[in-house]
């Protein structure tokens, strides 16, 4: 694959059309964005080193409730916009006093990104099977731009990584991943995930990351 | 403080200036960048005699909340010398002078950074000067474009400063202490690399020709140190992905 590193205002292309993420287009020539890893494919985009987080709709989230508003929880998303769940995106149907009974100020969930308004207030949801509080497990933190890197295409790493650690794994797109197992397994990807983390912009990741947990598990056994 | 007449001050010896520069070499300049961990982004950058560092925060929450913007990011720049970075302690806290340099750093840096992508939120800019010798504001400036960049700031392009002044009727490259002090002008600048300038001060007197010429110098001096910035930020990046180099570096 074709990768360079590039800062802002680096010319990438003359065509326009080729202009992706991270890109701008000005007098019909695609420039850079960003400090970060240029790709260039059809569309030429570029990857951030580093940044914050920007809510986008559809996005799965790990948050941590930090306030209690009438019909609203106030979640913090690791972002610099506070994400609102209403008390109707509650699976449940439940009366605004007993808010508080079902999440209180310090419960981490699991939730999705409903709506994001272009004042960027961020609507959260819990509607879904594969979201709601965490209750066991544990929560960890990386560098969100990895997150991509942490799935792999079309989902390719996260499920392998699901099925050779026997954890369950949420990835949050803020890069807040909730890993649960058992204590050795948890370990295992822990370490596979920081892993991940440190060596996101190297080539053959995946080959790489199968092959040491093949060690480790060699090792265990 | 050295007093020192106007008259009785040489500033250039066989063709060479007082630091064995020619008149349109630059000072050394060193800079690293990713030196606070706390930061989201930051630079530390050597300029001959002038040490300064500079930190990125945010995009983040706006506090006070009456000075947050419904469509864009506002941007907060302070420029802040250290008492200890002159020969003369220099009465800590913000100063008219550092007011001013803070407006006119933020000024130059804000046409290049895409505000509008962080509606309600604030792009903090800390630069610090530990130590000064004449141009601390150029310094800052190219201190603070590098800890953008280094925070995953989206920009339109890097900015770099550079100034030119004037000594014994001869236009000169960056300035050090003495010949901004004795010297007739200086003049600071900061651009993008494709020549769009966005600060421009001066001080002292220079005739339109003289005027021109120190222009054209500063911008050819800028245009270095954008080449400098350049390599800094693409050696961070060789640097990260050099296997076991991440454990080496203290939490």
């Amino acid at each position: 694959m074709d990768r360079k590193v590039v800062v802002p205002g680096d010319l990438l292309s003359e065509e326009a059309k080729r202009s992706g993420e991270g890109t701008y287009v000005k007098d019909s020539r695609v420039y850079s964005l960003l400090y970060g890893l240029a790709n260039f494919r059809d569309k030429i985009s570029v990857i951030p080193l580093s940044g914050k987080y920007v809510p986008g709709v559809g996005d799965n989230v790990i948050g941590v409730v930090k306030d209690i508003t009438f019909s609203n929880w106030i979640v913090d998303i690791n972002s610099p916009y506070d994400g609102l769940l209403h008390i109707s995106e509650f699976p449940k149907r439940i009366e605004s006093d007993d808010m508080s009974k079902y999440l209180r100020i310090g419960s981490s969930i699991m939730t999705r990104v409903k709506d994001v308004d272009p004042t960027m207030k961020v609507e959260l949801t819990l509607n879904d099977r594969k979201l709601g509080q965490i209750k066991a497990g544990q929560v960890i933190e990386i560098n969100h731009t990895r997150v991509p890197r942490l799935i792999g295409k079309g989902g390719s790493m996260i499920s392998m990584l699901k099925k050779e650690v026997n954890c369950n794994i949420f990835v949050g797109q803020n890069g807040r991943i909730w890993i649960h197992g058992s204590a050795e397994d948890t370990d295992l990807a822990l370490r596979t995930i920081t892993l991940i983390e440190k060596e996101a912009h190297t080539n053959g990741l995946t080959d790489r990351i199968v092959s040491f947990l093949k060690a480790e598990k060699r090792a265990r056994s | 403080m050295i007093v020192m007449d106007e008259t009785d001050i040489s500033f250039f010896k066989d063709g060479l200036r007082l630091d064995g520069r020619k008149a349109d070499q630059l000072r050394p300049v060193k800079i690293e960048v990713g030196v606070l961990a706390r930061a989201d982004g930051s630079c530390y950058i050597e300029m001959g005699g002038n040490k300064v560092i500079a930190a990125v925060y945010g995009p983040r929450e706006v506090h006070p909340r009456h000075l947050q913007e419904v469509t864009r990011a506002i941007v907060r720049y302070r420029y802040n010398m250290a008492s200890f970075s002159v020969e003369e302690r220099k009465r800590p806290g913000p100063d008219r002078r550092s007011y001013e340099l803070s407006k006119v750093s933020r000024e130059a840096l804000e046409p290049v950074i895409l505000t509008s992508f962080f509606p309600r939120s604030v792009i903090d800019v800390f630069v610090e000067v530990l130590q000064a010798d004449a141009g601390t504001r150029t310094a800052g400036i190219n201190a603070a474009a590098v800890a953008l960049a280094d925070a995953g700031i989206p920009m339109k392009s890097m900015i770099s400063s550079c100034a030119a002044g004037k000594v014994a009727d001869t236009i000169v490259l960056d300035p050090m202490k003495e010949e901004d002090n004795f010297g007739q002008a200086d003049l600071p600048i900061a651009m993008t690399p494709n020549g769009d300038i966005t600060l421009m001060q001066m001080d002292g007197r220079l005739t339109p020709d003289e005027f021109h010429q120190a222009v054209e110098m500063a911008m050819v001096g800028a245009r270095n140190i954008y080449e400098l910035q350049r390599q800094a930020l693409v050696k961070k990046y060789s640097q990260m992905t050099e296997p076991g180099r991440e454990e080496a570096r203290v939490q």
